[in-house]
């Protein structure tokens, strides 16, 4: 038991600790390809530093929600870290208190209160972008729902852990294409809530154009810190998420060792950077695509979920 | 379910033509639509050839063969030669049904398909007709969709073909032994399809202009347009 809340805290540790840094490497690779130099891959931990040894502004018009929203934006990712497998392939202490739903409503949670934090302050740019952020978030919504519902009756449950074996089973279950069909699924998902670039353009400042970057405008010093963090951190759990729940669990560790969780840390490390470079490659390849064609790339995420649902529920899978 | 490895990765080129087929109905580009027709006829021809090696089938290693030689190297070529370039960049904005509604029908159609052929697949004991069948039925009803829903010349051809891809995928897996001599007939008939409505789409288009199947819709010509 102490040992499983030992490895659950070094799970937490590593998404804090790492997140930056995945962000850092994608902005890396991404000027690399287009051939610029770029910022250090650490540049993002300067950020954060910097920013918590700022003054904070908050507006006198704000209500508490938002000074509230920077620690919820900080605080959830986190709870979903400790529900999912990050690092070991083996149920961890807290593995049963909640499934990939509780996940999902924990992230949405911190979403939520963004967008209410960004109306909350009265900046023109702040509700435009909560209300573009909600429009994504409401259409890729079902989108996550229909994957969970064609994971839980693939593989009989929704607890992350359990899900995850189901696919290495057998190479039929692994080649099936409820599996393939679930992945594109997820990954247009991921793109979208990550707002990268079919959806949005996460390196773009013009506040017109923004979609998720306008809702943090008016946060300052730690507050700002906290929403960066956070974000990050989101995204790398997004990511473990889909690699290694939906994927499969390579790497993860199998021993309950504390070296074998030590050494699943470079191999997790590895395979998400593998992910980091499919994710430049869409990318670098597609162009963003306007507001209003956001619902088709999302209308097309939700029909290839149904087929993969549509797939696995009828006797020919 | 499918055991060996070459089985399996069959069920996964299954998953790729499906979601080919869901991707030519939502692309608007005529150059987009036969790239991905290209790609779906790709993987029918590795499914040919995996399904040969499992079954040690000469007959599927023929068939992965025809398939590779007629839809994924002479039928583009003959439609890059017979149509100018710029014919391939447009987009096609009007279609009789806007391109999510026509997402949506073509996942009815795959509903539909999964359903219709749920009987037979319970029936089955082969594994690779229980994947192959559904998604195959898929295929031609999806095409024979975009048949319908498309506007352009081009991408009306292609959808005949995706039709053809369709069959071709269940047929694998009912019947793998179908004397050699109808495949070729059958390979070269498409061939001849899209020579001969190339030919047309050519002529029609240096005559009127336009290959907008969808102006067809009125029979009189406006008089004004003499004047």
């Amino acid at each position: 038991m102490i040992e499983t809340i030992t490895f659950n805290t070094f799970q937490v540790l590593f998404v804090m600790a790492f997140a930056p840094l995945y962000a850092g490497v994608l902005s890396r690779l991404k000027e690399m390809v287009q051939s610029k130099r770029g910022p250090s891959i650490f540049q993002p931990y300067w950020d954060i530093w910097k920013l918590f040894h700022k003054n904070e502004v908050v507006s006198e018009e704000t209500t508490w929600i938002f000074r509230v929203t920077p620690y919820l934006a900080f605080v959830m990712p986190i709870f979903v870290t400790i529900l999912i497998p990050v690092l070991t392939d083996y149920p961890l202490a807290f593995a049963f208190m909640g499934d990939m739903l509780a996940g999902g409503f924990f992230l949405g949670l911190a979403g939520f209160f963004a967008a209410l934090a960004a109306v909350d302050t009265g900046n023109p740019y702040g509700p435009m972008g909560a209300s573009r952020t909600r429009m994504v978030g409401f259409l890729a919504e079902p989108v996550f729902m229909i994957v969970f519902f064609t994971v839980s009756f693939v593989a009989q449950s929704t607890i992350p852990y359990i899900v995850q074996q189901k696919w290495v089973a057998s190479a039929a279950a692994f080649f099936s294409p409820a599996h393939v069909l679930l992945l594109i699924a997820f990954l247009m998902i991921i793109l979208a809530e990550g707002g990268k670039i079919p959806v949005d353009n996460p390196s773009g400042h013009f506040e017109l154009a923004m979609i998720d970057e306008s809702k943090g405008l008016e946060f300052s010093g730690r507050g700002a810190a906290l929403m960066k963090w956070g974000g990050q951190m989101k995204f790398l759990v997004l990511a473990c998420i889909f690699l290694n729940v939906l994927v499969a669990p390579w790497g993860l560790a199998h021993g309950h060792l504390i070296g074998d969780v030590l050494l699943a840390v470079p191999l997790i490390l590895f395979k998400v950077f593998l992910f980091a470079l499919v994710l430049v490659a869409i990318e670098s390849s597609l162009a963003k695509l306007r507001l209003f064609r956001i619902s088709e790339f999302l209308g097309a995420a939700f029909i290839t979920s149904v087929v993969a649902m549509v797939t696995s529920i009828f006797p020919g899978a | 379910m499918p055991t060996s490895i070459p089985e399996a990765l069959n069920t996964l080129s299954a998953g790729l033509i499906l979601i080919s087929a869901f991707a030519m109905v939502a692309t608007r580009q005529v150059q987009g639509v036969i790239r991905f027709f290209v790609a779906q006829s790709l993987l029918l021809a590795a499914s040919c050839f995996l399904l040969g090696y499992s079954r040690h089938s000469v007959h599927l290693w023929a068939l992965g063969a025809i398939t590779l030689a007629a839809k994924v190297v002479t039928i583009p070529w003959v439609l890059r030669r017979l149509l100018p370039g710029d014919f391939y960049e447009r987009r096609e904005i009007s279609q009789a049904v806007n391109i999510p509604s026509s997402l949506l029908l073509a996942l009815l159609l795959t509903v539909a398909s999964e359903f219709l052929t749920g009987p037979l697949v319970m029936a089955a004991r082969d594994p690779v007709v229980r994947v192959n069948l559904p998604i195959g039925l898929a295929g031609v009803l999806i095409g024979a969709y975009s048949l319908m829903a498309r506007r352009e010349a081009l991408p009306q051809l292609i959808g005949i073909l995706a039709m053809e891809n369709g069959a071709f995928f269940s047929g694998i897996a009912i019947a793998p032994e179908l004397p050699l001599i109808a495949e070729l007939a059958v390979a070269i008939d498409v061939i001849l399809i899209a020579v001969v409505v190339g030919l047309l789409t050519r002529n029609i288009r240096q005559t009127l202009g336009t290959t907008e199947a969808g102006g067809l819709s009125e029979l009189k010509e406006d008089p004004s347009a003499w004047l």
